[in-house]
């Protein structure tokens, strides 16, 4: 299989404390993986670790084969390849829902600006947001706001999508009408890494699940693995705590 | 003092108070209209983040001490001061006759900078953290970031302290008449000089000072609501239909 982000010894340290020790993981294309563990075991420093939002302490990451953390690389191309979506969905507040989706495009990938918005209507159409073109961020619900989000990430057509616990500051009753477009995503084949509390969903949709504990990964496998045959302790006390 | 005699005032020298509102009005707008445009990028580059390489960071350090002086300097000392020294000062230096309007509008731009950078930077921090993320993630750099990000929303946060910026500079220009720039305090002491009456011009010129504030005041407000956008949105079309396959909420 073609690995589309290799990390190799990856470390990260903020001053003293180490959040990251010597990570090795990797993503295949169309995987579906997703990031399990307690607050504080180093997942999400892990995804920004990936598109560089946090500047790794050590280690590589091989992208297409070659290392991003080389001094001559251009980040902010390697970082057109990956399709962040953030806890807080952080949308242009300057921007309306259209323009959120264009505005990369046109500036970053230099598209056209019809170019750019018929892009951008296709993936607003996927999220269902496609009504919503003219809406500010403000006006919009949490859970249309990340689904807008989704679709700005989609629109620069990245190679993976990086979701950052995409639900975790929605409503409940919110959760629902993202998850749905993520499982449609995630069926489409799109490469996608997932940082999530939402073991049900993960058990779901994922190849592959990751555990971490501490700044390690304590163990990864598939889904029927790792949820119901752990072979780690600390992995069995985690999901006791969570599942229920 | 009588009515009669402020309107026989202000029929016989309206050319002296015209004039006086028009060049304060002159000075003041592009004063701060230069001044903000000093403040965004002195703010935008004071807001850099530390660059990786040593040699811009080298530079980025010393241009920020620069700019640190020269904030602090022109915040420190009263503009009255800069005005005398900066138009005599450059007559002394270089054997230069400033323009006195040009001095004018140099003496308020460079004062307007330096509080505006300061303004913008404070605009600049009081940006949610989530909003350079968003964009860098979608590769923009720093410049991408703030020209279609940042800015745009630092502008419009920033507009009630520009507009106050604009009215205080309306008033601060009176200042300037030490170095005999014909603005509108200027021509009031003329007015008062030949008719020896002192209440009675500076009363008019009270009433002009506040109508041009005030004036400033209503418009920047309407910038504000049109910045805002409207309150409510259209919806376009029919939702889309996602199909979807064996869905199972979880």
């Amino acid at each position: 299989m073609e690995k589309v982000i290799d990390i190799q010894h990856l470390s990260k340290s903020f001053g003293a404390r180490e959040v990251l020790k010597d990570i090795d993981f990797s993503v295949n294309k169309g995987e579906v993986v997703s990031i399990i563990g307690s607050s504080g075991s180093g997942k999400s420093t892990l995804l920004r670790c990936i598109n560089l939002l946090e500047k790794p302490s050590g280690g590589q990451i091989i992208y297409n084969g070659e290392n991003i953390l080389d001094d001559k690389h251009d980040i902010h191309a390697y970082r057109t390849k990956l399709g962040m979506v953030f806890q807080q969905f952080n949308l242009f507040n300057n921007h309306n829902v259209l323009s959120n989706c264009v505005v990369g495009q046109v500036k970053v990938l230099k598209r056209s600006k019809e170019e750019a918005e018929k892009i951008a209507m296709k993936y607003l159409k996927v999220v269902g947001m496609d009504q919503y073109v003219n809406a500010n961020a403000k006006q919009l619900s949490g859970g249309q706001k990340q689904r807008v989000a989704i679709a700005r990430a989609l629109s620069m057509e990245p190679d993976v999508m990086l979701f950052d616990e995409p639900t975790s500051a929605l409503d409940p009753e919110m959760v629902g009408e993202v998850l749905k477009v993520m499982k449609e995503l995630a069926e489409s084949g799109l490469t996608m890494l997932i940082v999530t509390h939402e073991m049900e969903f993960a058990k779901e949709v994922s190849d592959r699940v990751v555990f971490m504990d501490k700044g390690v990964i304590a163990e990864e496998g598939s889904p029927e693995q790792i949820f119901n045959n752990p072979t780690q302790d600390r992995t069995r006390e985690f999901l006791k705590r969570t599942l229920k | 003092m009588s009515i009669e005699w402020i309107i026989t005032m202000v029929i016989n020298n309206w050319p002296l108070f015209l004039r006086g509102a028009g060049m304060t009005l002159l000075i003041s707008i592009i004063g701060t209209i230069v001044g903000a445009i000093i403040g965004l990028l002195a703010g935008v580059i004071r807001t850099i983040p530390t660059p990786e390489r040593k040699f811009k960071r080298v530079l980025l350090k010393i241009v920020n001490i620069i700019l640190s002086v020269y904030i602090e300097f022109f915040r420190g000392t009263p503009m009255i001061v800069q005005a005398m020294v900066i138009f005599y000062g450059s007559a002394m230096a270089f054997g230069v006759d400033m323009d006195r309007t040009a001095a004018a509008i140099f003496i308020v731009s460079i004062n307007t900078g330096a509080y505006m950078a300061e303004i913008v930077r404070g605009g600049v921090i009081s940006i949610d953290k989530g909003q350079f993320e968003s964009a860098q993630a979608i590769g923009m750099n720093h410049i991408q970031t703030m020209l279609h990000v940042v800015l745009p929303q630092v502008v419009r946060n920033i507009l009630p302290a520009t507009g106050n910026q604009f009215i205080i500079n309306i008033k601060d220009t009176s200042v300037l008449n030490v170095i005999g720039v014909t603005e509108l305090y200027f021509q009031t002491k003329t007015v008062a000089g030949i008719s020896f009456k002192y209440f009675e011009p500076f009363f008019v010129a009270c009433i002009l000072y506040f109508v041009m504030t005030y004036s400033v005041t209503l418009i920047l407000r309407y910038f504000e609501r049109k910045l805002d956008g409207p309150e409510n949105y259209s919806m376009i079309g029919q939702p889309a239909q996602v199909t979807l396959t064996n869905t199972k909420e979880s």
